[in-house]
């Protein structure tokens, strides 16, 4: 990630100690992020953890209760129609009307956006083409199935070519296959918009963002490129090996204490067995031991018969930040 | 101005592809028809009463026919509007495009005025069922049409106060039966609330009689464009959008 290009007129969004309290409870706790221009930012965390509350902020659904936000240089509060201008927001729910086709749904939000004429016309037809929808033209939106009508509000979403796009779960609910198209869709996007997602699914930042913002209960965690963190989180690498002994017996305790010697490796430790295969983890410093570990394996009598790199998924990122607590532990069990 | 068109436009294309439109018009229509005919009916029974006795008092279709259906379709008005306004808000806030609209670059009151408006277009395509009704007198008799339009001006102005209190109690609720439901509660309680001034005489008995939307509807119906009432209709239409525009800043600080 380019750290260095911080310069004002890159930053695409700034936000500093935004604060929404409720009656009761606050949601938001002094956060505060920067977006550069053209880059795709996934905003994790478990549900209620004051995701949606943060995109109404910026997309002035709901003023702050406190701190400031600014998008392409306005803020939040004190001129919210230029930010509103600029922005193009999807909410969890797309906001379709069932009672409009959906050509007809497109001109209507691209007239709210202040197109007329012939360019919006222009954007309609783009639009539609861009996010796949034009077979749908002329068909009622409350007809459509869940990944069209997501595609739908996708389109309107991006209808006058706004610098930001704000995203708020742009994948729930979707199918694997609807999920990959949208994925898609939302990366191929990023060229001409800055976009924020929010999801509480890891994959989905680890395959689309090139940074993340993670919070909790309000707060935010940490914010950093997507490899940095799991940089981060991993220090070490970890090799999984799967192992057989020739003749089906093995000793995991030798096997253990023979790879433990080679130099380099900090830990190794047995995982399973499936029959005759049995799996280790293997815990060394950085730099390539892999070779050696295999050569070590097979020089013992055994049969080496997988060796792969066990990455370290955000989801582990997560929970370490996070402190594991109940909250990211559902959160992370339902990703799965 | 334009943001309050591309609002009016779509709040009368989703009134017209639903059955709300075709509904509400039809019913009004049924209604007011048989309101009609009896007016008629009596007006003819009291001319033939008039002749077999030989008195000649003048019979008039503006006195006789068209002030007491002005006045009926007044009160037949009251129980179409909660119908009108109940999903302007309620609607939006149920299935979320209220969030679509308070994002895009429009200011809040055009998303009102839009709404509104449209409302109050949706009752004037009602007074022309009206019209086509009162449109037999004209062919058949000869009443003096200056009444009958300022009668109709009135109608507009009640019902434009009203309509702009039910958009406003439609912003209080995501369901629409109960945003249908107080509206025609305070509907009914603004009609009947002149009541009050017929056996009390005190300072509050007049201000709740003043209140009543019925009243002030009297003097339109004769056909006389009374200021006064005007201006109270007026103020009963922005006082309903203000609370509406209120309503909606709120929405924005608690939702």
């Amino acid at each position: 990630m380019e750290k260095t290009a911080s310069l004002p007129q890159n930053r695409m969004i700034t936000v500093k100690e935004l604060t929404k309290k409720y009656a009761r409870t606050t949601a938001v706790d002094h956060i505060s992020f920067e977006v550069e221009k053209g880059q795709i930012v996934g905003f994790l965390g478990p549900n209620g953890a004051g995701k949606t509350t943060t995109m109404r902020m910026l997309t002035c659904f709901m003023p702050p209760t406190d701190g400031q936000a600014t998008v392409a240089g306005f803020d939040v509060l004190e001129q919210p129609l230029e930010v509103k201008k600029r922005i193009g927001y999807l909410p969890e729910t797309p906001p379709l009307y069932p009672e409009m086709e959906t050509a007809e749904y497109l001109q209507f939000v691209g007239r709210l956006k202040g197109l007329s004429g012939g360019e919006l016309q222009k954007r309609v037809d783009f639009v539609m083409d861009r996010c796949a929808v034009a077979d749908m033209k002329a068909k009622l939106l409350g007809k459509l199935s869940k990944g069209y009508r997501q595609r739908v509000g996708l389109a309107q979403a991006i209808i006058h070519n706004p610098d930001v796009l704000i995203l708020d779960e742009p994948t729930a609910g979707l199918d694997p296959k609807q999920i990959n198209e949208t994925r898609e869709l939302i990366k191929s996007l990023a060229g001409d918009h800055t976009i924020i997602l929010s999801t509480h699914i890891l994959p989905e930042v680890e395959q689309t963002c090139e940074q993340v913002i993670i919070i909790n209960r309000g707060k935010l965690v940490a914010t950093d490129s997507v490899s940095n963190l799991q940089n981060r989180a991993r220090g070490a690498e970890t090799v999984l090996v799967e192992i057989a002994g020739r003749n089906g017996d093995l000793q995991t305790a030798a096997v253990e204490s023979h790879l433990s010697t080679l130099s380099g490796v900090s830990r190794v430790q047995f995982k399973t067995s499936h029959g005759a295969r049995n799996v280790f983890e293997i815990e060394s410093q950085k730099g390539f031991v892999r070779g050696d570990i295999a050569r070590a394996i097979v020089q013992a009598g055994w049969d080496l018969n997988e060796l792969r790199p066990a990455a370290m998924s955000l989801e582990e990122v997560f929970l370490q930040l996070t402190g594991g607590d109940a909250q990211g532990t559902a959160a992370a069990k339902e990703a799965n | 101005m334009r943001n309050v068109w591309i609002i009016w436009r779509k709040e009368m294309r989703s009134y017209f592809v639903s059955p709300i439109a075709y509904l509400l018009l039809t019913m009004f229509a049924l209604v007011f028809g048989f309101f009609f005919w009896n007016a008629l009916g009596i007006f003819i029974l009291m001319g033939m009463e008039a002749q077999m006795r030989g008195q000649m008092f003048p019979m008039n279709l503006n006195e006789q026919v068209i002030r007491p259906l002005l006045s009926n379709s007044a009160v037949i008005g009251l129980f179409f509007i909660p119908m009108i306004t109940m999903r302007l808000f309620a609607e939006e806030k149920r299935s979320g495009t209220i969030e679509l609209l308070t994002t895009s670059p429009i200011r809040d009151i055009e998303i009102i005025l839009g709404k509104w408006f449209a409302a109050l277009a949706l009752y004037a395509c009602m007074l022309l069922f009206t019209a086509l009704n009162f449109a037999f007198l004209f062919k058949y008799g000869n009443p003096d049409w200056k009444p009958l339009a300022i009668g109709y001006l009135g109608l507009l102005l009640q019902a434009g106060g009203l309509l702009a209190i039910g958009t406003f109690i439609s912003t209080l609720t995501k369901n629409q039966i109960v945003a249908g439901a107080a509206t025609f509660g305070v509907c009914l309680l603004l009609w009947v609330l002149e009541w009050v001034g017929g056996y009390e005489t005190a300072t509050w008995a007049q201000v709740l009689s003043y209140l009543s939307v019925v009243t002030h509807f009297e003097s339109f119906a004769k056909g006389v464009l009374d200021i006064k009432d005007a201006v109270f209709y007026v103020s009963v239409i922005f006082t309903g959008l203000f609370f509406t525009a209120r309503s909606m800043e709120s929405l924005r600080w608690r939702s």
